[in-house]
């Protein structure tokens, strides 16, 4: 086994930043905006991390999909303590329309090319809340996946994955080379810090180096703000509450 | 994490409260007796403040056999600070690096997430400075979008408006300057330094300043991460880094608090005055029609110095920029700035441009008053003070970016030659570059705050805001400024509360969601956020004095002064008696709770970089 991790880490607009439709309504907008890592990526790289100080694994690839700024994201993550980082650059129109099937193919094809023994990524990024990309490339690479995982343990081949799921926990042994993807749970992200920031190089390389077609078959028609919430109102009795309830013709 | 406040009424209770409490203890020598911190006052205060600038790790046990030592690099020059300043000398310096076929590294940190994500500004940008950088800004894509084309002075009166004719000569004239928005301008700035290779480091805050052993500045030590709410570190606690330098270029912006640090050790204030304030709050939003104004009057009386900008934006989706300024020297401390700039935008002149428009974007920052008067020593054994942190404002131009950059510019200039030379000309390890500050005072920056210095001071009369205005009408638009006498100001903002029972309180009118908003939900817009498990960064000296002496006296100034809603006085749980609340996480790091406590107890550090504001080309 090669010992090497790849990590998905995928540039999101910051939680706490307010998000603003574009005036066409053709998308939101991000230009300018405050972005960060998505937060479960934090996560996932923070894992990958802990396994290689555990000496479970020997080498950490963070990968991230974009234009230029998706470099920072790569920054952060070569900050937190991985070795080296992938840049695959997707620009304009084809950044706009990527998506997990397109981010799966790539993934998949860097995992064959990089001989990965485990492929992790966080459960769902923040902007779309998809919750795919680590499914597809599970499927496509036909490797076992280990998703919402909570708690991650190494036994000589094989994965040992606590996974969050509807019903409480469930347990399972998966073989390696596998795609994990990381829940809430699994651990609190240590600190970007500055020195490690300063040394490590990022490489870049183009979907069609990686011979992947990235065309979408998703078309986005619109979009739009929640409508606002309409303020209650108050009612005294019971008859009060039938009388509108009625009006409104919900009854 | 935004609590709601009502907070009026429950202040005026307390303070009767309080006032029987007050004479048995007479409890205004509080503020004296620093020393005896926990032992006099027998209302007990929660406590507050757990940040290691006040309670050292040293003598707590819970830091015992944490590891210390911090990382530490070289560079030949490390800039603090990733403003108009900040930038500009970086930018010079590699320039000029270039020119001479030099090595130099040149490292700059900055707290924003980003650069640009921390500017806040009008802004009114005059080029000449940008132009003696880089000559061929517009081919290069400077974000100067929006030439000035109109330009219209006001006075405000509840229902009306009196233009004022801006002659040629005035400070406020604007032929040749562009409205920008400075987020956008700073963030290319940026880019243009990362393409001569500077190394620019956001996110990362400058926490500390380093000396060498002879006192000279070393350089600075960024921030730590991972210490807990109450002080003690967490399982991801790391040191920040050190970044030693020949020499250190501090470019804060507005009362930087390293620069607060510098100024007392090396006692860089000693022959000029204190600095004064005001508080600038900007929104950003959808507009009816073009307009670029600036008004003066409504709604603050003529002893309270402040105005308003209203600026059309020329990007894309019609957009205006409108703000308000009030001088942080006023004295009732029943006045909320943020309140003032709310009820400003329903004169019905106002009103007019933004109806149907949606804000966008919000923000506050505190701005420099002081001018020429107030401008400190600037260079010392290891560093120099560069941009809005000393304070190069025009203050009737409302501008200083353009005094920013050239700053920056002649430090970069001061400082190159010394530290290519080949042999270390210096008696102190940490470079020392007077020659900037003789270079300063030999540029058009100098000349312009001398022929203007005189304005401001001149609204401390009787007939406060027309007095000024017909004092700049007299010496500066026939004197041009040439006055043998400098008026002095009046001393340190914080001093100028009157306390609450001299004053008083403004009833302000309630938000309507459409022009006016409340103070949360704009605090909201302006993307504000801050690990929460973080030590307060807004430390206070002693935490018993909010209560006994800023709410005792004035009525809990902080409460309304705030831009971002940090500060509120909530009831003990015990029951009777108040305790100040600090929403540590709310912050906008604009300053003025630093500057306007009429303590001086708040003392502002920096909090884990990358927190704060999320400006988007403010």
């Amino acid at each position: 086994m090669s010992g090497r991790v790849l990590v998905g880490v995928k540039r999101v607009i910051d939680y706490a930043v307010k998000i603003r439709v574009k005036p066409d309504n053709s998308g939101v907008v991000t230009d300018g905006v405050k972005h960060s890592m998505n937060p479960f990526c934090e996560i996932a790289v923070e894992e990958a991390v802990k396994l290689k100080e555990k000496k479970f694994i020997k080498e950490v690839v963070a990968v991230s999909c974009g234009p230029q700024q998706a470099q920072e994201t790569i920054r952060t993550a070569l900050a937190m303590g991985a070795d080296r980082g992938i840049h695959v650059e997707v620009t304009g129109k084809d950044y706009d329309t990527l998506g997990p099937l397109q981010v799966s193919k790539i993934f998949a094809a860097l995992a064959k090319k990089e001989d990965a023994q485990l492929l992790i990524l966080g459960k769902q990024a923040i902007d779309d809340d998809c919750n795919q990309t680590g499914q597809m490339t599970a499927a496509l690479l036909d490797w076992p996946q280990g998703t919402f995982a909570s708690e991650v343990s190494l036994e000589g081949d094989k994965i040992k994955v606590v996974r969050e799921i509807d019903g409480g926990l469930e347990t399972i042994k998966i073989n390696t080379p596998a795609v994990l993807t990381a829940d809430l749970r699994l651990n609190t992200p240590r600190y970007a810090t500055l020195p490690n920031i300063m040394k490590k190089k990022i490489a870049q390389v183009k979907p069609a180096d990686l011979g992947v077609d990235i065309t979408s078959r998703l078309e986005v028609l619109r979009v739009d703000e929640p409508p606002q919430r309409l303020a209650g109102v108050t009612v005294e009795t019971v008859d009060d509450l039938v009388a509108k309830l009625k009006e409104s013709g919900t009854i | 994490m935004f609590p709601a406040s009502r907070y009026s009424s429950k202040a005026h209770r307390c303070i009767r409260a309080l006032q029987t409490v007050q004479v048995e203890h007479a409890a205004p020598q509080l503020y004296a007796t620093l020393n005896t911190r926990r032992t006099c006052s027998s209302v007990s205060t929660p406590r507050i403040t757990t940040h290691y600038t006040v309670h050292s790790r040293d003598k707590d046990s819970r830091w015992e056999g944490v590891e210390m030592e911090r990382f530490a690099d070289e560079a030949d020059v490390v800039i603090v600070g990733g403003g108009p300043a900040g930038l500009s000398a970086a930018i010079r310096l590699k320039q000029l690096a270039n020119e001479h076929e030099k090595e130099l590294r040149v490292c700059l940190v900055e707290k924003a997430s980003q650069i640009g994500a921390h500017t806040l500004s009008g802004a009114c940008l005059e080029p000449s400075a940008l132009t003696e950088l880089i000559p061929d800004w517009k081919e290069r894509g400077a974000p100067l979008n929006t030439p000035v084309t109109e330009d219209v002075f006001s006075i405000l009166t509840e229902k009306h408006r009196i233009p004022v004719p801006i002659l040629p000569g005035l400070p406020m004239v604007n032929h040749g300057n562009y409205i920008v928005r400075l987020g956008n301008f700073v963030r290319w700035l940026g880019e243009q330094a990362e393409e001569l290779g500077v190394e620019l480091y956001p996110g990362y805050a400058a926490a500390e300043v380093l000396f060498h052993e002879d006192g000279s500045v070393k350089g600075i030590a960024t921030n730590d991460v991972g210490i807990s709410k109450d002080g003690s570190p967490k399982d991801v606690f790391e040191r920040g880094m050190e970044l030693h330098a020949k020499v250190t270029l501090f470019g804060e912006g507005c009362h930087g608090h390293l620069a607060k640090q510098l100024y007392k050790q090396f006692n860089l204030r000693e022959n000029c005055e204190p600095q004064t304030y005001a508080i600038g709050l900007k929104e950003v939003g959808g507009i009816r029609r073009k307009v670029l104004s600036h008004s003066v009057g409504w709604p603050l009386n003529r002893h309270t110095y402040g105005g308003s900008f209203l600026y059309h934006l020329n990007e894309g989706e019609p957009l205006v920029a409108l703000g308000f300024v009030v001088g942080l020297d006023y004295s009732n401390p029943y006045l909320s700035p943020f309140r003032e700039f709310q009820r400003w935008k329903h004169h019905p002149f106002v009103a007019a441009t933004l109806e149907g428009g949606t804000r966008i974007a919000y923000g506050a920052r505190a701005l420099n008053e002081g001018g020429f008067q107030s401008i400190p020593k600037l260079t010392f054994p290891g560093g120099l003070l560069i941009g809005c942190s000393p304070g190069f404002m025009n203050v009737p131009k409302i501008k200083g970016t353009h005094t920013a950059m050239k700053s920056g510019m002649l430090a970069a200039e001061a400082v190159f030659p010394k530290i290519t030379a080949e042999s270390l000309d210096s008696e102190t390890t940490g470079l020392h570059a007077p020659e900037y500050a003789e270079t300063l005072k030999n540029s058009w920056v100098w000349k312009e705050l001398h022929a203007v210095r005189n304005i401001r001071p001149s609204f401390h009369n009787y007939f406060g805001l027309y007095g000024g205005m017909a004092y700049t009408g007299v010496f500066y638009w026939i004197f041009r400024g040439k006055e043998p006498w400098t008026l002095k100001h009046c001393g340190l903002d914080a001093n100028q509360l009157k306390p609450a029972k001299d004053c008083t309180p403004i009833e302000y009118p309630k938000p309507d969601g459409k022009l006016s908003f409340d103070l949360l939900s704009s605090v909201a817009l302006s993307g504000t956020n801050h690990e929460g498990d973080q030590p307060p960064h807004l430390t206070l000296k002693d935490d018993s004095v909010p209560v006994s002496r800023n709410l005792s006296i004035y009525d809990g100034p902080e409460q309304r002064f705030c831009p971002a809603g940090v500060y509120e006085y909530v009831p003990l749980e015990t029951g009777e008696g108040m305790r100040l609340q600090i929403n540590a996480q709310n912050c906008v790091h604009c300053k003025t709770c630093d500057i306007k406590d009429p303590s001086q107890n708040i003392n502002w550090v920096v909090p884990e970089g990358g927190g704060g504001p999320a400006y988007n080309g403010m």
